[in-house]
């Protein structure tokens, strides 16, 4: 069996794992970016719209683009690359290294002996059944993510007309899609008050379009025998389906776009513990799992609205495996806790001392609300935010002259009436 | 015309056994099916238990004399087939001193049947044997001879095996015409293929009922009575080794929570009687009262861990025993119908039973020379070492290939499959697990699309979900 050393192994080779390569092969360190599918870019490479690396490379870019330059500039890095090759097993040894088990049908079964790991196995969508749509079980019932594939990838059209259920990005980015390709979509069906995807998309996707966009609604019933016919669409009253007030659409097609879940299956394999809100393992400030020499980034770790933020993030990761291969460990670290209005915030721990950036999640709508950062209940710094909800991802930077104290580092979001 | 010895109609558990037992002796065969696959009608829905014999009086009814017989006889068709069968044993747990008194019966009533090893348990005992249990628990029985199985899988291998032994398929064939001719039945399917046979069987599941019509036989009417489960992650913390039942209804053996074969849990049953029997839909009230119902059992359940639900329909008869018997009113026509739970417990007894009601009527069986037929298991990489994962890829690198990410199915096994003959997205998911996992096929239905095309020919647009219209691409992009 074939026998493989490197410095840093990365799980997936997309927005986050091929940020995290750059960085740690320009570093140095031998890197090795492993992913299972036969070309780089994962889920990037069916999102051929554009929109794409405005942060990261302060430039428009569609999703190969993008995609194709992280690439270059990892394998540039001197990053090697293990394509067409799917992980089945990761465990700590003692030793300290990390092994993993590979297969590929080039090689079969093979080793990778690695000093640090980066998982970066991306997100998947939540189906049918995560959400319960009572009915039939026709053919035409897809993610929002498989629809684009078809598409996107192999030029097949999933039907003739759509309702799609959920307003997150891919369903949003999927209604303009299908609307180019002749098939129309009826309606959007969101069951919370507000658009789960991202402002930008709504207006784009949508309204340029005529879509109607059904806030508090569900999809209660899917109808039809072998292919889906027609949907009933229910208004919610305190949280229950209103089906006196229900109505049909006909339709062949229904599209789920109603959230992503990480990945990770094999994280859990080795023993990473996972944070019950965000599906995505515990980290220290250093984004390291609780397996040391494991670290997380990009959706595997939260799920990010923009693949901008993924690889901002696993480009900060690859920065730690760096200091983590040269002996340094973070030292002391506080909690970082979360408090008013917010979902989660992500790193759980912060160094006292050290500049670190934050991401986070609100749970409300709000446009005109107040980050609040407190070092043991005392105020250390407050940001105005004009627009925030539960779609639009909060990044903020906290200086580290502000935290030399240390002790509990507690987030909490003011909205309009309590400042 | 194709003349057979036998034509069976209806390619369920029911009528793949029965095709399995003439397979072992000199005889035409004809296997019906008005689906694109087997076991696609009642047979695909089902719960996956192999009963323990102790639900019903085998001193009274039929089908209990037939479930105590078939649980026994599991272990050496797994030999010869090659399907996932395990015998993990069934719990069924009482919380109350009112509800310990049925559980006490039915300890007695499996005793009555001949069930052998059967066990009475205090609290502690039924911890032992599953500690997932919730605390309040009061005792319950713990029967080891019940255990669990992929039902569609155990159709296919049954078919797989009595293909082996010269028994013909014929799919998509809709029995809409029946008449006895010189002494033999001459069989016309809805697309006008044309057939004849000595003698037949009427094993049509939920159609049992128009299928007699059709064969100008018995009168008489099959009640489908629907059940909705719920299939949760492998990773649930309700994750039970033993099959728990509460104790039964009238109706019911009410509302399980089933470890699968396959490392999932499944939790139902729900039991509705209903008029449609194309009415296979699931609805939100259903799974909150399932879930009410086995969080009392398991308290481990969440609905978070829910990954797909389906409901399926059992073909009932009034007084809810088994039919399986000569036709008085047809010539040369047995009758197999209302077979629901316990069927697939039952059904190699079905079989056996069904073989020789046909021997009486006069079907002369000749044993064949050659040794029966033997179904080697499908190589899945998932239950393989490392070590032998890597020897099977130096065989053929497509066991090196994961379509499935989920469940861990490699593109060898999807090829194996269309092979043996499924070529629908279902049929395929079924052989081989792909897209039966946590993502639902969002990852691997574009991949097993392209593997069909190049492996069979077919355009995508040509591609269903199981068969008819559920046609799963509607054009190409222009």
């Amino acid at each position: 069996m074939k026998t493989l050393e490197y410095d840093v192994a990365v799980i997936g080779a997309g927005a986050a794992g091929l940020a995290t390569a750059k960085v740690t092969s320009a570093a140095g360190y031998r890197t090795l970016v492993i992913d299972r599918e036969d070309f780089s870019g994962g889920v990037l490479l069916q999102c051929i719209h554009n929109g794409f690396g405005l942060h990261h490379f302060k430039q428009e870019l569609t999703g190969p683009e993008y995609a194709g330059k992280l690439e270059s500039e990892a394998r540039e890095s001197g990053a090697d690359f293990q394509l067409s090759t799917t992980v089945i097993d990761l465990k700590p040894q003692p030793d300290g290294r990390k092994l993993l088990i590979a297969l590929s049908p080039s090689e079969g079964v093979f080793q990778i002996y690695a000093r640090s790991v980066m998982l970066a196995m991306g997100c998947r969508e939540r189906n049918r059944g995560n959400i319960g749509i009572p009915g039939t079980r026709p053919a035409g019932v897809y993610t929002a993510g498989l629809a684009q594939r078809l598409i996107n990838m192999s030029g097949l059209l999933p039907g003739k007309s759509a309702v799609i259920v959920g307003s997150g990005d891919i369903g949003l980015i999927m209604a303009r899609r299908l609307s180019w390709s002749g098939i129309p979509v009826k309606a959007v069906v969101e069951i919370r008050p507000f658009p789960s995807g991202l402002n930008r998309n709504i207006v784009q996707c949508l309204n340029d379009f005529d879509i109607p966009l059904y806030l508090s609604h569900t999809v209660s019933r899917i109808n039809g025998a072998d292919r889906v016919e027609s949907v009933e669409i229910s208004p919610l009253v305190n949280g229950v389906p209103d089906e006196t007030a229900a109505f049909t659409i006909e339709c062949d097609t229904v599209l789920l776009s109603v959230g992503l879940i990480p990945e990770n299956e094999l994280s859990k394999k080795c023993g990473v513990a996972i944070n019950a809100t965000t599906g995505g393992p515990l980290t220290d400030a250093w984004r390291m799992t609780g397996v040391d020499g494991v670290f997380a980034g990009g959706n595997v770790l939260h799920v990010h609205d923009l693949a901008d933020f993924a690889s901002d993030e696993a480009a900060l990761a690859g920065m730690r495996i760096c200091d983590y291969l040269a002996g340094r460990r973070p030292g002391r670290e506080d909690a970082v806790t979360t408090g008013a209005n917010l979902r989660y915030v992500t790193p759980n721990r912060y160094i006292p001392g050290e500049d670190i950036q934050f991401f986070m999640r609100s749970m409300v709508v709000d446009d005109n609300a107040v980050l609040l950062a407190e070092l043991n209940g005392v105020e250390i710094m407050r940001k105005k935010l004009r627009n925030v909800a539960p779609p639009e991802m909060i990044s903020v930077n906290i200086d580290g002259k502000l935290t030399q104290s240390g002790g509990e580092l507690r987030f909490s979001l003011l909205t309009g009436g309590d400042k | 015309m194709n003349c057979y010895d036998v034509a069976i109609v209806g390619a369920g558990v029911s009528g793949a056994s029965v095709a399995w037992q003439l397979s072992k002796y000199k005889l035409k065969v004809a296997l019906l099916e008005k689906e694109a696959d087997v076991g696609f009608g009642v047979s695909k829905a089902n719960s996956g238990i192999v009963h323990g014999g102790f639900h019903h009086s085998a001193a009274k009814t039929l089908k209990a004399k037939l479930e105590v017989r078939g649980n026994l006889m599991f272990e050496s068709l797994q030999y010869q087939l090659g399907f996932p069968f395990r015998r993990n044993g069934i719990l069924v747990v009482g919380y109350s001193e009112e509800e310990m008194e049925t559980v006490r019966m039915l300890y007695r009533q499996g005793k009555a049947n001949g069930v052998r090893n059967l066990e009475l348990c205090g609290r502690d005992r039924v911890l032992q044997l599953e500690p997932k249990l919730s605390q309040d628990v009061a005792g319950g029985f713990f029967a080891p001879n019940g255990g669990t199985i992929e039902p569609y899988r155990y159709v296919f291998a049954l078919v797989e095996g009595a293909k082996r032994g010269g028994v013909e398929l014929l799919t998509g064939f809709k029995l809409s015409k029946a008449v006895n001719r010189d002494g033999r039945w001459e069989l016309e399917s809805a697309d006008g293929r044309r057939i004849a046979a000595r003698y037949a069987v009427n094993a049509a599941g939920l159609y049992a009922d128009d299928v007699s019509r059709i064969f100008n036989a018995e009168q008489f009417r099959i009640t489908p009575r629907k059940g909705e489960e719920y299939l949760l992650d492998r990773h649930t913390k309700a994750a039970v080794t033993r099959v728990v039942f509460p104790v039964p209804t009238k109706v019911s053996k009410g509302i399980l929570v089933i470890p699968t074969v396959e490392g999932t849990v499944m939790i139902g049953p729900t039991a509705e009687a209903t008029d449609d029997k194309s009415a296979v839909t699931t609805s939100s009230g259903n799974l909150q009262r399932i879930l009410a119902q086995v969080k009392h059992m398991v308290d481990g359940i969440s609905a978070g861990d829910v990954i797909t639900s389906f409901a399926g329909m059992r073909p009932t008869l009034p007084g809810d025993d088994f039919m399986i018997e000569p036709s008085a009113a047809a010539p040369n026509l047995i009758q197999v119908a209302g077979i629901q739970s316990p069927g697939l417990t039952a059904s190699p007894a079905i079989g056996e039973y069904v073989k020789d009601l046909l021997k009486n009527c006069g079907l002369e069986l000749v044993e064949k020379a050659e040794p029966e037929p033997y179904v080697p298991p499908v190589d899945e990489i998932r239950r393989r070492t490392p070590e032998e994962l890597d020897a099977l890829c130096k065989k053929d690198p497509a066991y090196g290939r994961v379509v499935c990410r989920c469940e861990q199915v490699s593109e060898a096994e999807i090829v194996e499959a269309i092979r043996q003959g499924h070529t629908t997205i279902d049929g395929i998911k079924f052989y081989t697990r792909s897209g039966m996992g946590r993502c639902q096929g969002g990852f691997c239905t574009e991949r097993i699309i392209k593997i069909l095309c190049r492996e069979t020919g077919m355009r995508p647009e040509d591609i269903t979900k199981r068969g008819g219209d559920s046609r799963i691409i509607a054009g190409r992009l222009k």
